[in-house]
């Protein structure tokens, strides 16, 4: 209540240029803050892996380009460096896994979609919500500032193992480059902590009149558990940053122990670098939830609404989010089975990782059973989300592989992994966040973004992302080990010198193929055609605001809800669709109350 | 110049996809179509395609298929490894069902369910029967394949046999360091305060403690020298006292071994340490211990479906028996250069990639011969080594000395 007054009071002060698109508190340009600030972080990542791809591709040869990109010190006369290579592979994983899914992910949809969707004129605290981005951009920029010392980025993997990452003797790069990465990865933790808290705070305390938990779009449950997980998980990445942090200023031995480098007897007694993998991965394996939660939640948003179909199984897809979301705090030590951990744990890690697959699957099956006798639109946001369930089934299915203690032993750290993460993970989250954007664009920007370049992107995208990852199965199954340089010092690899090659063409074409995205999202943004107030027929909150967004989201009072989300197509009607704030009918049943 | 250009090319596309842009504004308008929800036309085409990429998608699985297989690892040379291929077989039997079932009604639906205005979509929220279904059925499945692949790792991590033959793996940024236990089948106790050039496990006997103490009192003695030649109160005064008082603290831990009882003090002298490539006997358990002298690397040995991670500060174990000589795979793989590799696969720095050995797999009589040809430890420390031993430890720390 307080916080609706305080909105009406400022509705009708005026907004300089500062307070509306720099220091904004309003939860729509946070959110296009963040979209903005991920999408660079991607242009960057992606020109990252365009780069090592040519060295994967052309192992050895010269490339005038990486030697523009990255100087004479880190690619002489064109052929890069295998410290570079591992920096760039680093910052990579760096910068996709936390600063475009995490961040960008949940940062531009949770700070569009829960005020919009729940029904509230904003975040519980925009103040918070201001400086979760604040954070969010300074760590951005530490992260991208490391890249430009003299020693290089930290590039001992993007989970930045002890002692590897502890001893700048072990590695340049972990210099300054590391003590940077730490930096920015503290400033990221806070930005997310915020961020979470407030979005978790916002869908308990300030649901519209009506708007229950069992009637909230999946979109706002995935975005909520999403946040929940966060809030829980990330304070333990922060111990271990911090924890390494000691070991490397000030001569502690969390992690060190026995070590003799460069020559000399390192006096750190009594600590074990397995201690890290565990806080690693207690963060490291909920954060991979964190990025696909709110992917699939946005992918049952927009196959409901494209297939003109309630999503199927409502209820049991908002109970294995629960309980996707709890069997991802015991599952870690699948990241760790050849630590040389007691065989009998491995055996539990095993079991509970496997679980998993239950309410995935249940997911999946739900998602292909909305499709049933719907009546499909496509969208360029809708062929995303068919392709985002494609990845995440094709992804899927390899982690019951790795979840198997026995078959992990010759997988581990192998390409396989490497292509099962991308496909699971990486793609999956990736294209259900340009669904996400090709859906909401008109909720943005008030414009529409141009569907046949959609299309071209999509395609382009779709067909170059599997001709990248899914050959890098075979190679994981030949035994190539990841994040090597050059696979020229084993002749058992040699045979697959043309599989590499056509990898890294299907890569820069998918790299080339994001310009077409650009391109259309700038362009849309000035001069695409004026969108309609409800331009998908949905039923959500959102779109019955004015399509010139307006501080305090509705001008008149709030709306009232009075059913679920997913009246599409519902028999009595006329329109295919029933937006939630239509009143239901004498003696007409809530779908989301279940029969 | 050529950087001049690719911005040019970049900026005339742009331009062009922009003229190009208009264009379909232009005539979309003309046609009255301002419709935000594609046409009949764009739905039917699309739902086509979705349809053509599924064939497209399973054509390029087979395609893989048959040409990556026969390239992959050959059977396996390890007993446990036989039973981890079959378990895989078994694994990617189930997942490729499911694989491919899902896919064909994922975009067969896509395609059959194409929007039409004549239709409207069926309302069906829920069904109890269907969810249970899809919940139990996985979970069946998932049983199996627990039962199975846990039953397989109990098996393979279990206990190495008492008559294994135990070696060390010793890895080094940037290389692999094999330790045999001598006649004794006892390995020497060994500690990181006693790595040397001429030391690089940092096996502890009764002549290396002797050379470790001599060494550390003659560098004391240098840096004193030093230290005296030093302006007082700088920098490097500080440092020069500083790096006295770690030698003065290594050398009383290497002291406190000579307290060590007399059995542990010689059961090193008759190790056998051998570089770049090592032997083993086939049809014999073969323990392996590791440890790591600075990070964490990984002991990978695909051929054997053997993974183990070497960890600074504690000591990791695997064991397995090999049932293949590498003359006998040479005969299956028809490739007279085949070689079983041990690599390195936890990533430890720049030469990560380049971190191998040649793991030879012979009969026992073979072994039995190679092993008694190896210098013992013992004689490896007698100072006529002295450039050898240098030589191997300054090329080990070649890299990280230079990119310092
Ligand atoms: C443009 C498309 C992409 C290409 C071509 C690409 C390629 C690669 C390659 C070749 C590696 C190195 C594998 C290794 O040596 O271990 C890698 C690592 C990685 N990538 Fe990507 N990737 C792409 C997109 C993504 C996305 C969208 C994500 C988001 C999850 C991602 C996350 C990672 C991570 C976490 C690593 C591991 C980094 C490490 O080993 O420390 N990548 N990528
Ligand atoms: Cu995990
Ligand atoms: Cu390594």
């Amino acid at each position: 209540m307080a916080t609706e007054a305080a909105h009406k009071n400022d509705h009708h002060h005026e907004e300089t240029f500062i307070s509306k698109y720099i220091f904004s508190m309003d939860h729509k340009m946070i959110s296009k803050q963040f979209l903005i600030t991920g999408m660079i972080m991607a242009v960057i990542g992606m020109i990252m892996s365009s780069l090592f791809r040519l060295q994967l591709g052309w192992q050895g040869e010269s490339f005038w380009i990486l030697n523009f990109f990255l100087g004479d010190k880190w690619a002489p006369e064109g052929i890069l460096d295998p410290n570079m290579y591992l920096a760039l592979v680093t910052i990579h994983g760096t910068i996709m896994v936390f600063f475009l899914l995490t961040g960008g992910l949940s940062g531009t949809f949770a700070n569009l979609l829960i005020p919009f969707q729940i029904g509230a004129r904003d975040m519980a605290s925009g103040f918070m919500n201001m400086l979760s981005y604040w954070f969010f951009l300074a760590s951005s920029v530490v992260m991208v500032g490391s890249l430009f010392i003299e020693t290089g980025p930290a590039s001992g993997g993007w989970t930045v193992y002890p002692p590897l990452s502890a001893l700048p003797q072990a590695m340049p790069g972990s210099g300054l480059g590391m003590t940077l990465w730490l930096v920015s990865m503290s400033l990221f933790i806070v930005s997310s902590l915020l961020g979470g808290l407030n979005y978790v705070v916002t869908v308990i305390n300030l649901r519209t009149k009506g708007m229950t938990m069992t009637r909230l779009p999946l979109s706002i449950w995935a975005l909520f558990v999403t946040a929940i997980i966060g809030v829980l998980s990330f304070p333990v990445l922060f111990s271990a940053a911090l924890l390494l942090i000691f070991d490397r200023m000030f001569g502690t031995s969390f992690y060190l122990s026995d070590i003799h480098i460069a020559g000399e007897v390192l006096e750190q007694t009594g600590g074990s670098p397995i201690l890290y993998e565990h806080l690693f991965w207690f963060l490291g394996h909920p954060e991979v939830y964190i990025v696909l939660l709110p992917a699939l939640g946005i992918t049952s948003e927009v196959i409901a609404t494209n297939s003109r179909k309630p999503i199927f199984g409502y209820r049991a897809m908002i109970g294995s989010i629960l309980a996707i979301a709890f069997l991802s705090f015991i599952v870690w030590g699948h990241h760790m089975f050849v630590t040389g951990m007691n065989p009998f744990l491995g055996s539990v890690f095993t079991f509970t990782t496997l679980l998993i697959a239950i309410p995935s699957a249940v997911k999946a099956f739900n998602y292909i059973t909305t499709l049933w006798k719907g009546n499909i639109r496509f969208t360029p946001a809708m062929l995303f989300s068919i392709g985002m369930v494609s990845t995440f089934i094709s992804g899927g299915v390899t982690g019951i592989i790795l979840a198997d203690s026995a078959l992990d032993i010759n997988l581990h750290d192998t390409y396989f992994v490497v292509a099962h993460f991308h496909i699971v993970m990486g793609l999956s989250a990736v294209l259900a966040m340009y669904a996400g954007v090709y859906h909401w664009f008109p909720k943005m920007y008030g414009k529409m973004m141009n569907r046949k370049l959609g299309y071209a992107h999509f395609w382009l995208t779709f067909v170059s992302a599997y001709g990248v990852f899914f050959p890098q199965h075979f190679l994981g199954l030949a035994g190539m080990p990841r994040r090597y340089y050059s696979n020229s010092e084993f002749p058992m690899f040699d045979e697959f010198v043309s599989l590499n090659e056509m990898i890294s063409v299907f890569a820069i074409i998918g790299a080339l193929a994001q310009f077409i995205f650009m391109f259309n999202f700038f362009y849309s943004m000035f001069r695409g055609p004026k969108s309609s107030q409800n331009p998908w027929g949905s039923n959500t909150l959102e779109w019955t605001t004015p399509v010139e967004p307006i501080h305090g989201n509705w001008p008149g009072p709030l709306p009232v809800v009075h059913r679920w989300a997913y009246d599409y197509s519902k028999p009595g009607k006329e329109q295919d669709f029933v937006p939630q704030t239509v009143p239901l009918e004498e003696g007409e049943l809530d779908g989301g109350a279940g029969h | 110049m050529v950087t001049i250009l690719i911005i040019l090319a970049i900026v005339l596309a742009s331009l062009a996809i922009w003229q190009l842009m208009r264009v379909f504004e232009g005539t979309s308008k003309l046609k009255g179509d301002t419709s935000f929800v594609p046409t009949d036309a764009e739905n039917g085409y699309q739902g086509k395609m979705m349809f053509l990429f599924m064939f497209g998608y399973f054509a390029f699985f087979a395609w893989l298929y048959v040409k990556c297989v026969p390239l992959l690892l050959p059977e396996s040379a390890s007993e446990h490894g036989v039973l981890l291929d079959q378990l895989l077989g078994f694994n990617f039997l189930i997942i490729t069902i499911v694989f491919v079932a899902t896919h064909v009604f994922l975009f067969y639906f896509a395609y059959k369910y194409t929007f039409s205005k004549d239709r409207k979509a069926y309302f069906y929220t829920h069904s109890n029967k269907l969810e249970l279904l899809w919940t139990t059925v996985p979970a069946v499945f998932l049983a199996v394949i627990i039962v199975y692949g846990l039953s397989a790792w109990i098996d393979i991590t279990d206990e190495a046999p008492e008559n294994s033959l135990t070696i060390e793996l010793y890895p080094k940024q940037f290389d692999w360091t094999a330790r045999y236990s001598g006649i004794d089948s006892t390995l020497g106790a060994s500690n990181y305060n006693m790595i040397s050039t001429f030391n690089p496990l940092g096996v502890i006997t009764n002549g290396s403690v002797a050379q470790m103490q001599e060494e550390l009192k003659a560098d004391i003695v240098y840096y004193q020298e030093e230290l005296e030649k030093a302006p007082k109160g700088g920098v490097k005064d500080e440092e020069l006292t500083e790096t006295i008082a770690k030698r003065k603290r290594q050398l009383e831990r290497v002291s406190s071994f000579e307290g060590l009882n007399a059995a542990s003090l010689v059961s090193g002298d008759d190790d056998v340490l051998v570089k770049n490539e090592f032997y083993i006997p086939k049809g014999k358990s073969i323990e392996f211990i590791f440890r790591s002298r600075d990070v964490i690397h990984s002991a990978y040995m695909p051929h054997f479906r053997s993974q183990m991670n070497c960890v600074p500060g504690m000591t990791t174990t695997l064991n397995f028996v090999p049932t293949i000589t590498t003359a006998e795979m040479r005969e299956k793989t028809n490739n007279p250069e085949f070689e079983y590799m041990l690599l390195c696969n936890k990533i430890c720095g720049a030469a990560h990639y380049n971190m191998k050995m040649v793991i030879k797999v012979v009969e026992q009589e073979e072994y039995n011969k190679w092993i008694s040809e190896q210098k013992t430890f013992n004689e490896s420390i007698q100072p006529a080594e002295e450039g050898v031993a240098s030589e191997i430890n300054l090329s080990g720390n070649e890299i990280s000395m230079i990119e310092q």
